[in-house]
């Protein structure tokens, strides 16, 4: 899955927006009684269907190819179902949820997988969005080829993950011919061996950032160039006009001019660094990835579901991870909400 | 920004960004050079870097190896991908936008709750869902429609979507309605020639999302004759020994597809996501 599906709903250009967005319908109600012709009055207040009808499609296949299965892996965390086995479904209550947390040989992979995801989010975030923002700094000037640049930042987000993940493994791969091993090789005049990127525990995970963050920080960067370029030049030119130094500029002119941006920015790469699957998944898989360092809560649920076809247990996984990201965001939406309201 | 910079200022922002954008590219570099390499040159030390015996050899062999019955087409597997997508973009687009302008601009009791229902549908990530919609589609499995039908409606889309309709002034569509044109009409006719950039953003982003699909395939598909592209990738890279070589070869035809929507649709894209992230 790519960088960019989810983002907050609870973030604040929505927030903000509602009351503008309320009163005008109000007034093109009011206006349309007011006028004297009753027939003006009739497609106005039918509305209701017509709202209705347009969002039936788009509401109708989200119930059905999003609500109905979470719905469905609620009911079959309480059941010990597993693919391919003879043995009808049988009722099991909270087992499933107990064993999560309890059984030693299904908590350890569990918790490690959680303390994976976390240790994945806390570098990622701040990382990916102050990369972003350094980038997005550097290219909004007025220099030729900045067109060039952007693009060259950018492409990688459009590179599937399978293949990155491919390009990666090869990078750092563990023979004294992966490409980093030899770079080292060659700065260090040979005094550096030949590392295991992928597969020592030690660097693992951080391989596996690199290369997410490598593909993914062009998104952040586009978004928050865009927010630089709403700051208007006048404040610049004030802020030189008044002596204020470079890093001046940046803090009392740059950073409130694009906070609610990069609010946005940070919290859309918080909710997608939740849900990491395609790389570590891959990457385990024919790639010689270390699993124990690198399992993330959703490569956890996918596993259990089908290399051990245990049904139950992952939609277990499923539902208690998705108590986690709604809980997150409740947070995250407290913390962030004081800051924001100027 | 930079109105009056000294010539030194300027070199450095060159000097910065050359750098920072030569450590980006070097990956897809080693991409481009190494599957245009014989096999063995590849993953041999920064000599994977050499422009030498650069020949279009690993392309034909992946076209070739790719190439009857047994193993299915390579075109088959980049049509799959693309109709896939296609139909996933184009009904997308429709839905989604039809919805969120009935959502945003279209009084009716319960919208609230509606798209209250799809933010909070938004924050369920696909892959918790592959178990549940696995064991109620095995029947379906095999088909080209299943690897389609459930990415249309997306709630994200429609978030986008009501963001940007929401950020049109009333003034423009209470004119049409004034003359008589019933909602539907001022959707189409009105609204939706004025929202290009959030249209294009959308598209991109889907189209994006879809191309890279991967875990609904494995799950979803076996049979050779409605495989997608990123799945046969896969399976072409767990040959043994693998041929570094083709196997590049390979990614460069599965990325060529995005990179050319992406540079058709780019100027529109920025606009896109600007409108959609940054409020107005």
């Amino acid at each position: 899955m790519k960088t960019v599906e989810p983002v907050d709903p609870l973030d604040p250009a929505p927030a903000a927006a509602p009351d503008r967005e309320h009163s005008p319908p109000m007034t093109a109600v009011r206006t349309a009684r007011s006028t004297p012709s009753g027939t003006r009055n009739r497609p106005r207040n039918r509305d209701w269907l017509h709202g209705l009808l347009m969002s039936a499609p788009a509401v109708a296949g989200l119930v059905a190819f999003v609500g109905v299965p979470f719905g469905y892996a609620v009911v079959l965390s309480f059941y010990n179902v597993r693919l391919g086995s003879p043995l009808a479904p049988s009722f099991f209550g909270l087992e499933q949820y107990r064993r999560l947390f309890t059984d030693p040989d299904l908590s350890g992979p569990f918790l490690r997988a959680l303390l994976n995801n976390l240790t994945f989010a806390v570098v990622v975030v701040p990382l990916q969005t102050g990369l972003a923002l350094a980038l997005a700094i550097l290219l909004n000037r007025k220099l030729k080829a900045i067109g060039l640049f952007r693009s060259l930042f950018f492409m990688p987000v459009v590179f599937p993950m399978t293949l990155v993940a491919v390009i990666w493994r090869l990078i750092l791969a563990r023979s004294d011919q992966g490409l980093l091993n030899s770079a080292l090789h060659a700065v260090s005049f040979g005094n550096w061996g030949a590392f295991d990127w992928l597969g020592d525990s030690a660097t693992a995970m951080a391989s596996v950032i690199v290369l997410s963050v490598w593909q993914g920080v062009g998104f952040q960067m586009v978004i928050l160039l865009a927010g630089l370029q709403q700051i208007p030049g006048e404040l610049y030119e004030a802020a030189e006009l008044d002596r204020a130094t470079a890093w001046q500029q940046f803090r009392h002119v740059t950073l409130p001019g694009i906070r609610g941006t990069l609010v946005f920015v940070a919290t859309l790469t918080s909710v997608l660094s939740f849900r990491v699957f395609d790389q570590v998944y891959v990457l385990i898989h024919g790639g010689g990835l270390d699993e124990d360092a690198t399992r993330t809560v959703m490569y956890q649920a996918v596993t259990t579901a089908f290399d051990q076809n245990n049904i139950g247990q992952a939609s277990a996984i499923t539902v208690v991870f998705f108590l986690i990201v709604v809980a997150l965001t409740l947070i995250q939406r407290r913390v962030v909400r004081p800051d924001n309201e100027d | 920004m930079a109105t009056t910079r000294a010539p030194l200022r300027r070199f450095a922002d060159y000097a910065v960004l050359a750098v920072l954008a030569f450590l980006f590219v070097l990956p897809v570099l080693y991409l481009l050079l190494g599957s245009l390499k014989p096999s063995g040159e590849v993953l041999n030390g920064l000599s994977g870097f050499l422009p030498t015996h650069l020949s279009f050899d690993n392309y034909a062999h992946v076209l070739d190896a790719l190439n009857s019955d047994s193993t299915g087409y390579f075109w088959r597997f980049m049509g799959i991908s693309l109709l896939v997508a296609f139909v996933v973009v184009t009904g997308g687009l429709f839905v989604n936008s039809m919805a969120a302008y009935g959502m945003s601009r279209l009084k009716w009791r319960g919208r609230e709750a509606v798209f209250t229902l799809v933010l909070l549908l938004m924050l369920v990530p696909f892959e918790s869902l592959a178990v549940p919609l696995f064991y109620m589609f095995n029947e379906q499995r095999n088909t080209i429609y299943i690897q389609a039908i459930p990415f249309v409606a997306n709630a994200f889309s429609v978030y986008q979507f009501h963001t940007f309709f929401r950020s049109i002034p009333p003034s423009i569509e209470e004119a049409a309605r004034l003359d008589g044109a019933g909602p539907w009409r001022t959707f189409f006719a009105i609204i939706v020639p004025m929202s290009k950039p959030v249209f294009a953003s959308v598209a991109i982003l889907t189209f994006l999302t879809q191309w890279g699909s991967f875990l609904w395939p494995v799950l979803m598909v076996s049979d050779p004759s409605v495989r997608p592209l990123p799945l046969e990738m896969s399976v072409f890279q767990g040959q043994q020994p693998p041929d570094w070589g083709q196997i590049l070869a390979f990614g460069v035809l599965l990325v060529l597809p995005v990179l050319i929507v992406f540079a058709f649709f780019q100027r529109w894209f920025v606009q896109g996501v600007a409108s959609s992230a940054v409020k107005g």
